[in-house]
């Protein structure tokens, strides 16, 4: 019996939420009385083990093979160990490589799978709390039996720290080349345009709520009169009407301004990842249950159509016919 | 060459609604195509559009009779033919996990026999965001998830893919066929439903089907997840609105930049 965890890394570094991951997995560990288990397979594992050995880890597995995270190591690594082991949790950071990997875990082992936990107990069975219908609502999901595989959301935990006393062991894993059908070819930076909105110090952002590319013209105007830069969130760069570079989120940049203006952004959580460090957040949304409203400092529940050119005046800039 | 793609119908809540029991009370849902599946389709037809050789395109749905006007959108939008997979013991589960519908569709997989699979990367209600891998596992396919681009001609045994990870960053992948790819929005420009196709969608065929003529039962499906509890989340939002008509909100709203040493 134990809990494993799955770290996760990318051009040679073991990216944040691999740390986080190893809180409630630690948590969990503790409520069931039993150990703690970090893998950990390709990339330099020997540092990543280091790095791993924090507070409350016991045992951190490595898998020296290839340089990347690649899924189907990643998965057959799991699976091996797991026949090993009786592991009962396997958790995994909900980020893309997590969500890229642990549903084939989850498949493999005949587990239950609970993805993007914001908060995880183990009372009479494991029960995993889970946002629906874009975070309106959240619901406590019950996983049957006593095993499962949970993928927890980055930011949620803070990262483990401290140092722990693990042992580092070479996991006896043979990998299977011919079921490992992926492989990862290298990395692309995307959109690097004339404008950097993380260099930005107010940033005029706009999302759905805008509903037509001609209307655009409105948040122009608007960053013209508060000499501010316009950034958006997915759906406008979805539809090109703004490119990649002026995206704010998860998949997008991560910026923190001065001043955050939020106009027509429901506030996702992915949008909320990329901007949440900003000092002064201000949302115009029509919509009171628009998530935006749980992290803004400032905010107008109306029209943007109304209240986005009555501003425009108030900086004494020109109101554009939309 | 057979492409699969699996379409699903989500609900999205209103503005203002309630809670019933363990889902929104129906008054306050507006049942559509999920966003994500509707790239996956236009990236389907996209594909057959593209090739010389014949490509079939087929799409999949976990999804009550009510759906089948959701499952028309998508093959007026050009899929040739759609399954549509329901079951009472689908319909008395509080949420259907990710393994579960990837073994009901590994079953229609296995039937179809198609040589790549698209779904989209999530649901917009449940968003589990798991079922395209895990039903890449289930039936023994290569995957690649979060796919923005794809790079793939008909009869190529590799697809190569982008992959869109965190921090404006993608992944170039090379995935064998036959594969699973998970389609992120933004990928192409899902088109219209023209009239004429409109009309043809409602002639094409669309086969509903029960567990057991997938050859499975209830006992052979995990169901490993059960709701237990739904409610509005607490959220500790401490935002000052700013009240009255929106001159008013506005200039209390410039007040506040101008404060901030907001000015062009």
């Amino acid at each position: 019996m134990a809990v494993l965890a799955l770290a996760e890394h990318r051009r040679g570094t073991l990216r944040d939420p691999s740390f986080e991951v190893l809180t409630p997995a630690r948590e969990l560990a503790d409520a069931l009385d039993t150990d703690l288990h970090v893998v950990v397979a390709g990339g330099p594992v020997e540092t990543f083990a280091e790095e791993l050995n924090r507070e409350g880890v016991d045992v951190i597995h490595t898998v020296d093979h290839g340089e990347e995270f690649n899924q189907d190591v990643a998965v057959q690594a799991v699976e091996a160990l797991a026949a090993d082991r009786a592991y009962e949790h396997v958790l995994v950071p909900n980020s893309v490589n997590g969500l890229g990997t642990a549903p084939a875990i989850a498949e493999r082992l005949d587990r239950p799978l609970a993805t993007d936990a914001v908060a995880v107990a183990a009372d009479d069975g494991l029960v995993v709390t889970r946002e629906f219908y874009g975070g309106k609502t959240a619901g406590e999901v019950a996983i049957s039996g006593p095993e499962s595989v949970v993928t927890v959301r980055p930011g949620e935990w803070p990262a483990a720290s401290g140092t722990g006393e693990a042992e580092v062991v070479e996991a006896d894993v043979e990998i299977d080349e011919s079921r490992v059908k992926a492989t990862v070819t290298g990395f692309q930076e995307v959109g690097a345009g004339d404008v950097d909105i993380t260099e930005a110090e107010v940033l005029v952002s706009v999302g759905r709520g805008i509903e037509e590319e001609e209307n655009l013209v409105l948040v122009e105007a608007l960053a013209d009169a508060l000499g501010a830069t316009v950034s958006a969130s997915r759906p406008i760069v979805d539809n090109e009407w703004l490119p990649k570079d002026r995206q704010v989120g998860q998949s997008g940049k991560v910026v923190t301004p001065d001043v955050y203006l939020a106009i027509g952004i429901s506030g996702a959580v992915q949008h909320v990842a990329g901007m949440k460090g900003s000092d002064t957040i201000v949302a115009i949304n029509t919509d009171p249950s628009a998530p935006i409203y749980d992290i803004a400092d400032y905010g107008v529940e109306g029209d943007l159509f109304e209240v986005v050119p009555a501003l425009i005046e108030e900086f004494g800039g020109e109101v554009p016919d939309v | 060459m057979k492409v699969l793609v699996t379409v699903s119908e989500v609900a999205s809540v209103d503005d203002e609604f309630e809670i019933d029991g363990l889902g929104v009370d129906e008054r306050y849902l507006t049942y559509d195509l999920n966003e994500w599946d509707d790239y996956a389709v236009e990236e389907a037809v996209q594909l057959r559009e593209a090739a010389d050789d014949d490509v079939e395109v087929v799409t999949v749905t976990i999804g009550p009779e009510r759906s089948e006007e959701t499952i028309r959108q998508a093959l007026a939008k050009g899929a040739d033919r759609a399954v549509r997979v329901w079951d009472d013991a689908l319909e008395t589960a509080s949420v259907l996990d990710p393994v579960t519908k990837a073994r009901v569709l590994a079953a229609v997989v296995a039937d179809e026999e198609p040589d790549l699979v698209l779904t989209g990367v999530q649901t917009g209600d449940d968003s589990f965001g798991a079922t395209g891998v895990a039903l890449a596992s289930a039936v023994d396919f290569g995957w690649g998830a979060v796919v923005n681009h794809l790079d793939y001609a008909v009869g190529d045994e590799v697809a190569t893919v982008h992959r869109e990870l965190e921090g404006g960053v993608e992944e170039l992948a090379a995935v064998d066929l036959p594969a699973v790819l998970t389609i992120q929005t933004g990928i192409n420009e899902p088109r219209y439903a023209s009239l004429r196709g409109i009309r043809q969608a409602q002639s094409k065929p669309l086969d509903a089907r029960g567990l057991v003529d997938l050859g499975l039962s209830t006992e052979s499906l995990p169901l490993g997840l059960e709701l237990t509890g739904l409610h509005v989340p607490e959220v500790e939002s401490d935002v000052e609105l700013f009240d009255g008509d929106p001159e008013a909100a506005a200039g209390q709203l410039a007040d506040l930049l101008r404060e901030k040493g907001v000015e062009a």
